[in-house]
């Protein structure tokens, strides 16, 4: 059987979560197809050719894709994914949004943000917050999945030579239009793909606050991040958040600021390799998952940690 | 303009949800059920929508076992104006309430329907938009803002890099995100009038839709746990620890 992997992409260069659905895909075994699927998208069609371990490349390149809208790229998608026994793609807002309606033009079900593949038609996901994982097995004839790209290591962007090709299907469903978009300008790394990440909660106070962060996370190299509370309470932007419902992170070191540790933000960074924790509640529930606790004012310790690095 | 809402009974958010030790599936004994919180935004969101004289009506559908009738009721008390219980002791999957969704729509033809993005049980995040595709509407899902405007609707998401905005036109199918809005309480008043309020039930085969399971749950287990690890007294302690023993930075 052969895997279809639609790619994440910004028309010119595949996305890092790319990588570890076609890791993903690699575990389920088969022939690995890539569809690229945008506007003007060819320096990314050339870029998932050399990914590691792609058989085939596809470049779906018209205006009805440019803003990866979702009632277009899932038409295309549907029809492309007749031919495949499994069609992939990475579970960011991108895959969430155009999946679903994947699945459900072929009528099977879809298996959303496996972390795990056990056979090619058994995967583990986790359900509640990630407090329960369950092992899951479809019964349909098209596996249509979504993959959490932290669960899986990135195969090599480099050192593949698909083969490329043209895919002349245009579907505009005439159901939506693009209006704009307003992505946040930083040099920092990506939130899901930082090696290191720090993240500030309610113990913030403001969005001024979180200078200090940025301050620190400059130092190492890493991401700002924040929990539900410190977005909610409009310090800092939603595409900040970590936890269940928002982003999925896993660095090699996660640095919680004045978080206490909810459920649901523990669900989106305790697969973190090592965790910090910075509070002046003893208590909080997120020293229980911290490596390293600090109990302390973290207006004292975060400008401390900013000098001794 | 009529507007739909679908509204889950799950495990209350607050809920740290275990595997029952023999693995067949989450431990839900005795444990508190109330409204998906995504799908309470959903509703606030309909009845703003009434309270801005844009909607006329306001009709919240549940799907699953007869006791999904009191999540209707805290969508009534909230402003709903009817409900409709389809019911069933059927394991819905998204793909099954997808259709059975559609086969709603097709009766009470709203011009918008919105649904939580996601459910805090199952956390799939699929049926807006399944429902979305197999009636052939547009989507804005994750939403943060929702603008009608004639026959259409702005939608503002929340997407990975920040925000997007879309333009569907009516019917179209809304998935909430978080900052849509704060939900209102129900007022005691206001719980008590819901009890007056119409709520129908149908079933999968007057709907004629087949829920049949696709996916089985083999096992459930807990995930890796974390070894709480030590305190450390001072930040010099921290880097020094995270410089010569975790060797997570330089």
């Amino acid at each position: 059987m052969s895997i279809l992997v639609v790619a994440e992409h910004d028309n010119t260069e595949i996305k890092g979560a790319t990588l570890s659905t076609v890791a993903a895909a690699k575990a389920i075994g088969g022939d690995i197809a890539v569809l690229v699927a945008g506007e003007g998208c060819g320096a990314a069609g050339e870029a998932a050719a050399k990914i590691d371990g792609v058989a085939k490349v596809l470049v779906a390149d018209n205006a009805a894709y440019g803003h990866q809208l979702a009632e277009n790229l899932g038409e295309l998608v549907a029809e492309l994914g007749k031919d495949y026994g499994h069609v992939l793609a990475p579970a960011t807002t991108t895959g969430k949004n155009f999946m679903p309606r994947v699945a459900a033009l072929l009528d099977v079900a879809q298996i959303s943000e496996i972390i795990a593949v056990e056979s090619a038609d058994t995967f583990k996901r986790p359900i509640y917050a990630g407090n329960v994982i369950a092992t899951v097995q479809s019964s349909d004839a098209i596996k249509v999945i979504t993959v959490r790209a932290t669960a899986f290591d990135a195969v090599a962007s480099e050192g593949g030579s698909a083969a490329v090709e043209a895919v002349d299907v245009a579907k505009d469903a005439g159901k939506s239009e693009f209006v704009k978009e307003e992505i946040a300008e930083s040099d920092r790394p990506d939130l899901t793909a930082a090696s290191i990440v720090v993240s500030g909660g309610r113990g913030m106070q403001n969005g001024d606050n979180f200078e200090m962060l940025y301050k620190v996370a400059d130092k190492l190299g890493a991401a700002v991040g924040a929990s539900r509370a410190a977005v909610d309470a409009g310090f800092v932007p939603n595409d900040m958040q970590v936890g269940q419902t928002g982003k999925i992170v896993a660095p090699d070191l996660y640095i919680a600021v004045g978080i206490s540790g909810a459920i649901q933000h523990l669900a989106g960074m305790k697969d973190s390799k090592v965790i910090v924790a910075i509070n002046k509640d003893e208590d909080a529930p997120i020293f229980q998952v911290a490596d390293y606790g600090l109990v302390a004012d973290l207006f004292d310790a975060v400008p401390e940690l900013d000098a001794a690095l | 303009m009529k507007v739909l809402v679908a509204v889950k009974r799950v495990v209350d958010y607050n809920v740290k949800v275990r595997p029952k030790s023999d693995g067949s599936g989450p431990d839900l004994n005795n444990v508190k059920m109330s409204i998906n919180p995504f799908c309470e935004i959903a509703v606030e969101e309909a009845v703003r929508l009434k309270e801005k004289g844009i909607a006329t009506e306001v009709v919240a559908v549940s799907l699953g076992a007869k006791n999904c009738q009191e999540q209707i009721r805290t969508a009534l008390a909230l402003g709903a104006d009817r409900g409709i219980l389809v019911e069933t002791d059927e394991d819905l999957q998204p793909l099954a309430v997808a259709k059975l969704l559609k086969a709603v729509v097709d009766k009470e033809e709203p011009q918008l329907v919105i649904l939580g993005k996601q459910s805090i049980d199952g956390d799939n995040n699929q049926t807006g938009q399944m429902l979305a595709a197999l009636a052939g509407m547009g989507q804005g899902t994750f939403a943060s803002e929702v603008a009608i405007d004639g026959d259409s609707v702005s939608v503002t998401r929340e997407i990975d890099g920040g925000l997007q905005t879309v333009k569907l036109s009516l019917p179209a199918v809304v998935t909430t995100d978080l900052r849509l809005n704060e939900p209102r309480y129900a007022s005691l008043p206001n719980i008590m009038k819901a009890k007056k309020k119409p709520l129908d039930t149908l079933t999968p085969d007057e709907l004629g839709v087949d829920v049949a399971p696709r996916v089985k749950t083999l096992k459930v287990e807990p995930p890796a746990e974390r070894q709480a690890g030590i305190k450390v007294e001072s930040v010099a302690e921290l880097v020094d620890k995270l410089k010569n023993e975790a060797k997570v930075i330089s």
